[in-house]
Parts: structure tokens; C-alpha cells; sequence
């Protein structure tokens, strides 16, 4: 009588391992099915994943940190932003982790722009309809919090190692901000202004795209930049499923106690985070320029 | 007043706000009354057998004070809310029955609205404001440009095409609310409060400049306030609402002289009647007068000093020179003490 309050009354040892077992095949099984479909499916996003590092990594370094000052510029308007961005290209490249940044580099751009074309679709989605947003929800908790190597497992038994899985675990992770931003910035939106577009006979599309969207942008803007950041976090994780990039040496330097190539390399990405969350913040900030001027 | 067909219909409306309203309905039209059916049924009466025919190109104000359900009312005649029961026409079409395109059609050809507070979207200029409603209809762009400045120019906001509406003051953004409502060409208009937002000398401004364009335009103005010295001053018919109820529906004069109930008596108490009387409503059968004539649409204050001057007191009333009526001073000052004050025994 006691023994039943002071242990858990669990299920044997043999039970249980008879169900992970079970569940481990039935998985196994799946994957064996599928995984080749799966992997054809993902093809095209390898092919673009490749050429895109190819790019970044084949071109004349000059032309690579012109490229980006013009984007920076453009998303900045600043020359401090843009000087800077100059420099840390520079430096990364002096320390000889051109090759490694440029990879991650084109990752992250992938990565981002996944999630933004799956995750704004489904804010609005979630914004539109109360049923979709009570069952997404969960489902964003759930990729939030769980621990990343949680899902690495099936991902690997899917689809191997590689760029592919990685990809996906970063975006699995870097998903949520957008789509929850997205949706949120949405129902954010003033209910006289929607009154005044229904009012004025506006249809679904013509709200969503003529009201909604660019009032929710700040807000969007700020789900992006989540997005990007969180991407960015992931990298020394995806590489230790073969994502090649700046998590590599990171991760080396971890096993072997290289503190300087560490630091290093963690430096780079910290500069990588550093500019694209200025650029795509002051970006965001100019697009909502109209609320700044001053009403008395 | 006419014998056309009424531009919009309202026909025994009731609105009830709750979890079923359409149960309790019958114990409204049983005769259960606001508070009973709120303490009873938790259901909230928005309105209750609304009955208003308006006329066309006129300004119909509905007045009331906060809770009478005026904003609730102006909302149903383009289905922003929808009817617990009744009938809505406006041109002879019936609006609850419209499907979902008739229904934009509607709102986007037929009727325009400006709102309390103004509703404009903040990240679009002045010009793109107005352009809105054209945008909506389709208007390919150079046109809706073209119209939308006219617009602009009209209601005095000429050379701030460019501003935001975050960049104006209150009253110029009531201004760019009316110029984008009156850009669609809708034939009527709705103004919900549409003035009650800004301070009153701004207030006065805007009433003088819709009175303006209405001599113009001759729009359907439908207009809530719950203002009574707004409502006198620019409407041609009146409906007071009390407790989603209409007490009185009829031109200001009467019901400055024939107020329907203790409500209305009472509400009517602090208006200054010299500015408000005509002398159409005071005016007896033409007789014996000397004085110099007065036009019917001319208030107590505007003829006093004719009135006086007369040697009898009395003055003809004439349009073009052909004598309605007569009116004598003794009427003029009669007129000013509100009725019911006489023995104000009414609680």
C-alpha cells in the first residue's frame, strides 16, 4: 500500500520499452517509405541553397561587400549602419572567415525568407479565423520550447545530415516570431479604420492588402527580425548536423578548447546579428514614418 | 411633407444585443421594457420598432443622447450591424435582402459614411485618403486624382495633398473625412457623430461648410448628434431617440412648438428660441399689418427689429411679394417662452 504512494505507479520497464520501440519502427518504417519522396521534395530548395552559397563564396570578395553596403544603405538610410557593416566585412575577412561567413550568410538568407513566405500567410490565416489562431498556437509553443535536439532526431532519420535538415531545424525554430507578429499586428489594427474600409464597401482582399498589411507592418517588420535573430542562434547547432558555416569552427573550438578560434568565430556572428537587426530595424521604423510626425 | 416615395425606409426595427436575441424578441414586442429585459433575459435592447421615413435629398438628423442607440441605428442602414428584425429600403430595395455584393455595391456607389472619429488611415496622405472610396470602386487612378483634389479643395485642405492625417488637427481631419466620403458620389450621406468630436467653434465651422455643399449638392444627409442646437441648425427633419425608442420624428419647428412629451419639454428647455423660431411657425391667416414684410424662414431675432417698428406690431409674411400670413409681436415674444413652462409641473 505504501510502495503505491512513494513510487509512481509506472509502466514496466518492458512495456515501455516495447512502445519506443514500437514508435521507433513505425517511424523507421515511415522514413524508409518516404524519406526518398521527402528528400526530392526538398531537392529544389537544395539546388537554390547551393547556388546561393556558390554565389556568395565564388564572387570577387569586393563585389560581395559592395552588395551588401547598397542593401544596407537601402534597408538604413545610415552611414554609420552601412560603414560598419564595411568594417566587420572586412575584419572577417582579414581573419580568414570569409568562406564560413558566407555560408551562413546564404543560410540565414534562406532561412528567412522560408519563414516569412510560410509565416506570414499563416498570421493571416490565424488573424482571419479565431479557430485557425486556437489551433496554431500550441503548435508555436510547442516549437518554441522544445529543445532543439528533440527534433533534430527525426529530422536526421528523415533526411540524413546535410544543408536540408539544417534548414529546417533553423526554420522550425526561427518560425514562430513571424507568424505570431504577423497575426497579432493584424488584429492590432484600429477597429474605426476597418470600420471606415468595410464601410466604404472594401472587399477581403482589398482590407487585407489596403489596411491590414501595411498597418501591421511595424509589427511584421518585428516578427522578421525575431526571425532572423533566432536563425542566427541556431547556427552552431545546425552544424552539428553538417550545415557548414560559421558554427563549424565554433563547435570545434568547443571540443578542443580553442578559446581564441571560439571567440572568433562567435564574433562573427555576433556582427552578422548586429547588422541585419539594425538594417531591418531602422527599416522597419522607416516604413512607419507617417506615425512619427507630430501630432500635438 | 411630400408625397414621393421615401429615399430610405425604416420599418418596425428592433435590435437586440445578446446571446439569443431572436428568443427574446417576443418578450419585447410583448411590451417587456429596456431594464426588465436586461435584469430578466441579460439581452440588451439596441431598438425597438423603429418606424422613420426619409426624405431625399434633405438632412434627416436623428438625435439622442449617449445609449439611445442613434449610433446603432445609422449602422443598419448599410448592414454594418445587422437587424434582430424589421425591413430597411432605400430606393426601393430592400437591403436585408441583398447578398454579399449587392451589399459593397451599396456601400461602395450608394451610400458614403463619416465617422466620430474619422477613421482615416493613418498611413496614407490626405490625397490617398480621399482617393480611398474611388480606389474601392475601381476608378482607374489619374481619375480618382483628379476627383479626389477637387474634393480637397472644396472643403478648404487645399495644400496639404501630402500631409498625414496624424500631421492635422482634429478638425481637418473631420474635413478630409467628409471630402472622402463626398468623392464616391454616393447620394447619401451618413454621419455618425460626425462633428461631435471637435471643439465647438471648429464645430460651427463644419456645419457651415456641409450647409454649403448641401445647397449644392442636395445629398441624403442622415445625421446623428446629440447635440440638440446642431440638430436645430441643420436639419430639415428631426427624430429624437430615447432608449432605442423614437419619440418624435418631424421638422424642428414643431417640435420646438409641439413637443411630443415631458422628454422632448425638457429637452428643448435651454434652446435659444430667437434663433431658432421661424416665422412660419408663429405667422396667423394674412390680416391688417403695417410693418415692413418678413420672409417665413426668418427667426425670431432676425425680424425682432421690423416687429418693433411696426406701428400695430404687426408685419405680413410674404414670399415673392405675395402675403402667406401675418405675425405680430406679441406672437414673436409668446413664442419665446418654451412650452410647459408656463405651470412647469411635469416631473
Amino acid at each position: 500500500m505504501l510502495d503505491f504512494l512513494t513510487e509512481f505507479p509506472s509502466l514496466g520497464r518492458r512495456d515501455l520499452s516495447a512502445l519506443r520501440q514500437g514508435i521507433d519502427e513505425s517511424f523507421r518504417t515511415f522514413s524508409r517509405a518516404y524519406g526518398e519522396q521527402l528528400e526530392a521534395f526538398f531537392n529544389p530548395l537544395l539546388k537554390f541553397l547551393v547556388w546561393f552559397q556558390d554565389l556568395l563564396t565564388d564572387a570577387p570578395w569586393p563585389l560581395v561587400i559592395l552588395v551588401i553596403a547598397a542593401l544596407t544603405w537601402f534597408g538604413a538610410r545610415s552611414w554609420k549602419i552601412t560603414g560598419g557593416t564595411i568594417i566587420a566585412f572586412l575584419l572577417i575577412g582579414i581573419f580568414d572567415m570569409w568562406e564560413d561567413t558566407m555560408a551562413t550568410l546564404a543560410m540565414i538568407s534562406v532561412a528567412t525568407f522560408l519563414c516569412i513566405a510560410i509565416g506570414i500567410p499563416l498570421g493571416i490565416l490565424m488573424a482571419r479565423w479565431d479557430r485557425a489562431q486556437a489551433l496554431i498556437t500550441p503548435v508555436l509553443d510547442v516549437m518554441q520550447t522544445i529543445p532543439s535536439f528533440v527534433y533534430l532526431i527525426p529530422v536526421v532519420m528523415l533526411l540524413g545530415i546535410g544543408k536540408v535538415p539544417g534548414l529546417l531545424a533553423v526554420c522550425i525554430y526561427a518560425l514562430p516570431p513571424i507568424v505570431r507578429l504577423t497575426n497579432l499586428g493584424i488584429r492590432l489594427v484600429d477597429r474605426e479604420v476597418m470600420e471606415a474600409a468595410e464601410a466604404f464597401g472594401a472587399s477581403y482582399r482589398q482590407k487585407l492588402f489596403g489596411v491590414q498589411i501595411p498597418l501591421a507592418l511595424p509589427n511584421i517588420f518585428a516578427g522578421v527580425n525575431q526571425t532572423i535573430m533566432m536563425a542566427l542562434s541556431m547556427v552552431v547547432i545546425a552544424s552539428m548536423i553538417g550545415v557548414q558555416g560559421l558554427g563549424v569552427p565554433v563547435l570545434r573550438a568547443i571540443s578542443n578548447q580553442y578559446l581564441a578560434l571560439g571567440l572568433m568565430n562567435g564574433l562573427a556572428i555576433v556582427a552578422l546579428a548586429i547588422i541585419f537587426d539594425r538594417v531591418s530595424q531602422t527599416y522597419g521604423k522607416r516604413l512607419q514614418a507617417y506615425r512619427e510626425t507630430g501630432r500635438e | 411633407m411630400s408625397d414621393e416615395e421615401p429615399k430610405v425606409r425604416i420599418k418596425e426595427l428592433y435590435k437586440i444585443f445578446g446571446d439569443n436575441p431572436k428568443a427574446a424578441l417576443g418578450d419585447v414586442r410583448g411590451g417587456m421594457t429596456k431594464s426588465e429585459l436586461l435584469e430578466q433575459k441579460s439581452h440588451v435592447l439596441g431598438l425597438r420598432d423603429i418606424n422613420l421615413d426619409i426624405p431625399g435629398r434633405k438632412i434627416q438628423v436623428i438625435m439622442g443622447l449617449s445609449g439611445s442607440g442613434k449610433s446603432t441605428l445609422i449602422r443598419h442602414l448599410n448592414r454594418l450591424i445587422e437587424p434582430t428584425s424589421g425591413e430597411i429600403w432605400v430606393d426601393g430595395e430592400d437591403v436585408l435582402a441583398m447578398n454579399e455584393k449587392a451589399l459593397r455595391d451599396l456601400r461602395r456607389f450608394k451610400m458614403s459614411m463619416v465617422f466620430q472619429k474619422f477613421g482615416l488611415l493613418p498611413h496614407r496622405t490626405v490625397q490617398e485618403n480621399v482617393e480611398y472610396g474611388l480606389g474601392i470602386q475601381g476608378v482607374d487612378a489619374a481619375e480618382a486624382a483628379e476627383r479626389a483634389a477637387k474634393w480637397i479643395v472644396r472643403v478648404g485642405l487645399a495644400g496639404f495633398e501630402g500631409h498625414y492625417p496624424g500631421q492635422l488637427s482634429g478638425g481637418m481631419q473631420q474635413r478630409v473625412g467628409l471630402a472622402r466620403a463626398l468623392a464616391t458620389d454616393a447620394e447619401i450621406l451618413l454621419m455618425d457623430e460626425a462633428f461631435s468630436a471637435l471643439d465647438p467653434l471648429i464645430r460651427t465651422d463644419m456645419q457651415t461648410i456641409l450647409l454649403e455643399l448641401q445647397e449644392e449638392l442636395h445629398k441624403t444627409i442622415i445625421f446623428i448628434t446629440h447635440d440638440l442646437d446642431e440638430a436645430l441648425r441643420i436639419g430639415d427633419r428631426i427624430a429624437i431617440l430615447r432608449d432605442g425608442e423614437i419619440i418624435q420624428a418631424s421638422d424642428p419647428q414643431d417640435i420646438l412648438m409641439n413637443p411630443a412629451d415631458a422628454y422632448i419639454t425638457d429637452f428643448i428647455q435651454d434652446v435659444n428660441r430667437a434663433k431658432v423660431v421661424r416665422m412660419r411657425s408663429i405667422m396667423g391667416p394674412a390680416g391688417p399689418a403695417q410693418g415692413a414684410p418678413v420672409a417665413p424662414g426668418e427667426t425670431i431675432e432676425e425680424a425682432l427689429q421690423k416687429l418693433h417698428s411696426a406701428p400695430d406690431g404687426c408685419c405680413p409674411v410674404t414670399v415673392d411679394g405675395e402675403i402667406r400670413g401675418t405675425v405680430g409681436i406679441d406672437a414673436a415674444i409668446r413664442a419665446l417662452k418654451a412650452p410647459g413652462t408656463a405651470s412647469a409641473h411635469y416631473s
